[in-house]
């Protein structure tokens, strides 16, 4: 287990007053917000803030992490030596099953005790939900999907420490969800204690970027390249989407930019959305002699001029 | 080889007041004094009966986001409400953002 420099995380020193502990939290806070940062490693880094400021925010257990990491710097090796934490009675108020999943091992093995404490005085109390993202394919929801998780769920030992245990769950996605739905798990959260039912685990659903589609609420977009003649002629062109095959007819006289609706062939709710195809057309390049000689031909029989509404 | 356990969406199950509560790790009073200075559940009658309000996913989202921007700012409800509306907002753009094939 790597030691955790706290101080290090926030940027802050070791005799940093508590408003300044507060204050390198919220601009860090503010720099990693996962809705808002760029960064690719946001959220990992957020969740490093967040530890950090859960042991500096709170006097008991910055005392404690204070006389255990004399000496040690981040990275390096680190076994807490044994009931290192006689000496400090934790008052149990602290943090909670979820947030410790969300912790390194670190956290867990120095403050792991006090949470188990706090959690023995409650009676039957129902296990804490969890929250998760879950990313899809676009494809996964026009099936059904399954797929393996591993969570990481803390569970109290013996000895009354909450320990990070692995849990590896298989869950079946419905067909038909949507961006920014939630997959409700029943009983898949954190235990229950004496014998209290366990909490929920609720997955907030995302789709991984598409080459070919996007998706806005339950209609899914896909751009359909064609050529100048099926533009202007009208054409059946056999394409695949998501759940299959398609042949579609394009209208004579389309142009760029033109949507087709296959209408209910978008995401398969309950209500199902649309699947629109936008019409690109795409003009053969004028690479050889004979293209050259049809392009000039276009022109001189055709007398088309496309800016005739500028008033050219 | 683990059971395959089912996923229910949260539009097939709604959430009703204590079941947010619990899931956002709030007091039932949290959520009621939220509904009614309009940052969840926007177009609910804050003066109907609590036990009758019913939450889906965007709901449960917003409330775990308003959460935490008060917690890590402290931030007013009406603040945090306002971030949430601007996220959601930057995410609709995103998303509606056409791309090629």
């Amino acid at each position: 287990m790597e030691f955790k420099d706290y101080y290090k995380t926030l940027g802050i020193s070791r005799d940093a007053s508590a408003e300044e502990i507060k204050k390198a939290f919220r601009r860090l806070a503010r720099k990693y917000h996962p809705d808002v940062s760029k960064a690719a490693d946001a959220e990992q880094k957020m969740k490093e803030v967040n530890e950090a400021y859960t042991v500096l925010s709170d006097a008991e257990k910055r005392a404690a992490y204070d006389q255990l990491g004399h000496g040690y710097q981040a990275g390096k090796e680190f076994r807490p030596p044994p009931n290192w934490d006689t000496d400090f009675e934790f008052s149990g108020r602290g943090f909670s099953g979820a947030q410790a999943s969300d912790f390194s091992d670190f956290f867990s093995e120095l403050f792991g005790r006090m949470g188990g404490s706090a959690r023995h005085t409650q009676n039957r109390t129902r296990g804490e939900d969890h929250h998760a993202k879950i990313m899809l394919d676009l494809e996964d929801t026009y099936r059904g999907a399954s797929r393996s998780l591993t969570l990481r769920i803390p569970r109290v030992d013996n000895n009354g420490q909450i320990k990070l245990a692995e849990h590896k769950i298989n869950v079946r996605i419905p067909k038909g969800v949507h961006e920014g739905q939630v997959i409700r798990l029943a009983g898949q959260g954190g235990p229950g204690m004496v014998g209290a039912p366990a909490g929920d685990l609720f997955l907030e659903v995302h789709f991984n970027p598409h080459a070919r589609y996007r998706v806005e609420n339950k209609d899914v977009y896909a751009t359909l390249p064609i050529s100048p003649w099926e533009a202007a002629l009208g054409a059946t062109v056999k394409l695949p989407v998501p759940d299959g095959w398609v042949e579609v007819r394009i209208p004579e006289g389309s142009q760029t930019g033109r949507k087709l609706r296959l209408k209910g062939r978008g995401i398969p709710a309950a209500t199902p959305g649309d699947l629109y195809l936008v019409l690109e057309v795409v003009l053969p390049p004028a690479t050889t002699p004979k293209a050259k000689e049809i392009y000039q031909m276009m022109a001189r029989e055709l007398a088309f001029d496309p800016r005739k509404k500028m008033g050219v | 080889m683990s059971e395959e356990i089912s996923g229910v969406s949260l539009e097939d199950a709604l959430l009703n007041l204590d079941e947010l509560a619990a899931s956002c790790n709030v007091s039932r009073e949290w959520v009621i004094k939220h509904v009614q200075c309009g940052v969840l559940l926007e177009n609910t009658d804050a003066d109907s009966d609590p036990t009758m309000w019913v939450f889906g996913s965007r709901s449960l989202i917003r409330a775990r986001r308003i959460l935490a921007l008060e917690k890590d700012f402290d931030s007013t409800p009406e603040l945090a409400g306002l971030v949430a509306d601007l996220v959601e907002e930057i995410e609709y753009l995103r998303k509606s953002s056409p791309t090629k094939v």
